[in-house]
């Protein structure tokens, strides 16, 4: 669903420096247009990026480490940086697979395919929790049979990995999809009748071609698997120190009033948030340099 | 199956990409979703209209439903603005604004939730200026409509962006030198033009605004009747564990999703159209 945001790799064209009269708009609609515009993003956007960290050294920075010296504070991170570790690479060899399959070769059924990968984008987060429980939960399909082999998925790690791998699955294969169709496949057929065999075809070929896309894909399908919350919200069970990922820890603490605390573990997020924002624009750039 | 044109095909690794692709599909995708449809077809109709027709689901979704329009039509209009003033207006300062825009998807919609909520109560930043005038932001419908706004705001901008980057300046010239101004221009030549990406751009906000929890619950206050979102009353259901409710309210807003996409998809098919005359 946000395929046209996802794969917007080649939208940074640098604007062209000298417009033509005809689109010249006079200093003042350009002047006015662009205050609304900025101040519209400021009130939008910066000002709840700013107010998490307003709120996270509302008492100063004691009161702020103090955040991270809980051993659920830091249990939540560790889950999360846990389930990133799985649904990521996860996600990553699928988005390959589906990329290589779709792009390199012709069967019937394919866009078919193409709209069923972006599935996971339209469906509510809420939801994407629910069919685990439906599938896994007590009273779910498998619920008894893994009852009596004594196997937790829901309101266990399993379960968060797996609501966390069903939002994030669109990410990389949306990228790659693309990227990998309009660079069609001769290069592949040249490495292959030179003798190479497929993998070698694949890692010294493909991959060094899709490489940004692949690594923006994966800065965006990491940056939601670490924030993601309202699917694992419904898996988690909310156990203190045990299935709380950070999102989920930031609930609970605001809950009980913890304001600083709450926000401080936030502000970690934010930074991510930051973070993601900052190497998606840097892929960008270089990606349009070496293509240009 | 087309199998003659597979076997001609001298790259190896088909099978074994397409068999990984459908399996991983079908195991994480398709599988859990068709539980939510086959555990709604196991109700009655009467237990199934129960469950999602019911006043305070009934209110629910008119709070969804008219909370992301508002939000998707605020989104559509500021959308069009940002994405010209970042094609047409080079600025100091741009690339900074630029990537600013997909905050909103950068950030963990929980943080954006109880940012939004400190700055909209009543001690907020700018909660305190809007209550001595009787608005209350926080906890009411406004709130969600806010969230709704700010978790919708790059679709339009990113979907516009490449189509105006596009737009070829002979339309214009051609426009200014028939005699036309530059309101004429906009109105007539480059919105009809914009028309298919602004409308997708507004399809998309609208169908993330109306499954959207994190963001909404924590600024809501999730009042019965009032300012409850249709998500947060299938997390409600599963609390109280009817699975059957739950799931019968999933299936609607499933429902919708997919029609929306289907129409998000024709949508896009139409600008690409569009664009190649």
């Amino acid at each position: 669903m946000a395929s046209a945001v996802a794969s917007s790799l080649s939208v940074h064209a640098a604007p062209k420096s000298t417009m033509p009269l005809a689109r010249h708009d006079p200093a003042w609609v350009r002047w006015s247009l662009t205050t609304a515009a900025l101040l519209f993003l400021a009130f939008f956007v910066l000002l709840p990026l700013a107010a998490v960290f307003t709120e996270a050294f509302r008492r100063g920075i004691g009161a702020y480490l103090l955040a991270f010296r809980d051993p659920d504070a830091i249990a939540s991170i560790k889950l999360t940086l846990l389930t990133a570790a799985i649904a990521v690479p996860a996600n990553l060899v699928f988005g390959i697979a589906a990329a290589w399959s779709i792009t390199k070769f012709n069967f019937r059924g394919k866009s078919l395919l193409t709209t069923l990968i972006d599935l996971p984008f339209a469906v509510s987060p809420v939801i994407s929790g629910l069919v685990y429980v439906l599938v896994f939960g007590l009273q779910g399909w498998l619920g008894s049979w893994l009852q009596a082999h004594d196997i937790k998925i829901i309101f266990a790690v399993p379960g968060i990995v797996l609501a966390t791998t069903f939002v994030t699955f669109p990410f990389v294969a949306r990228e790659l999809i693309p990227l990998m169709q309009s660079q069609g496949a001769d290069e592949e057929y040249a490495a292959i009748t030179l003798g190479a065999n497929g993998w070698q075809t694949f890692w010294r070929v493909t991959l060094p071609n899709i490489k940004w896309g692949l690594l923006y894909g994966v800065i965006l399908c990491n940056a939601r698997a670490m924030g993601e919350f309202g699917a694992v919200s419904v898996v988690s069970g909310h156990i203190r120190g045990e299935t709380n990922t950070m999102p989920l820890h930031v609930e609970i603490l605001y809950n009980e009033y913890n304001l600083v605390s709450a926000f401080a573990v936030a502000s970690l997020l934010a930074l991510l948030a930051i973070i993601t924002l900052v190497l998606k624009s840097l892929v960008e750039w270089r990606y349009a340099k070496s293509g240009s | 199956m087309s199998t003659a044109r597979i076997s001609r095909s001298v790259l190896p690794g088909f099978g074994l990409s397409l068999g990984f692709t459908l399996a991983y599909l079908g195991l994480i995708v398709l599988v859990p979703l068709s539980a939510a449809f086959l555990k709604t077809a196991g109700m009655s109709w009467h237990d199934f209209t129960d469950a999602v027709a019911s006043p305070r689901v009934l209110a629910s979704y008119r709070l969804s439903f008219g909370a992301s329009l508002a939000a998707g039509l605020v989104n559509a209009f500021f959308g069009l603005l940002v994405a010209w003033v970042l094609v047409r207006y080079p600025f100091p300062g741009r690339r900074v604004v630029d990537a600013l825009v997909d905050l909103p998807f950068a950030l963990p919609t929980a943080v954006a939730g109880i940012a939004l909520t400190a700055i909209y109560s009543k001690n907020g930043w700018v909660g305190q200026w809007l209550e001595p005038h009787g608005i209350k932001v926080a906890f009411t419908e406004i709130g969600v409509f806010v969230a709704l706004t700010f978790i919708g705001l790059p679709f339009v901008v990113r979907t516009l962006q490449p189509v105006l980057e596009e737009l070829e300046p002979e339309i214009e010239e051609a426009s200014a030198s028939l005699g036309a101004n530059r309101w004429q221009t906009m109105s007539r030549v480059i919105l009809p033009e914009l028309l298919p990406a602004l409308l997708t751009g507004f399809a998309l906000a609208f169908a993330r605004a109306l499954g959207e929890y994190g963001s909404v619950v924590f600024i809501s206050g999730n009042m019965p009747m009032r300012t409850e979102i249709t998500p947060l009353l299938i997390i409600t259901k599963l609390e109280q564990y009817d699975y059957r409710g739950a799931t019968a309210i999933a299936v609607v807003l499933l429902i919708v999703s997919f029609v929306m996409l289907l129409l998000i998809n024709l949508l896009q098919k139409w600008s690409r159209r569009f664009h190649r005359i």
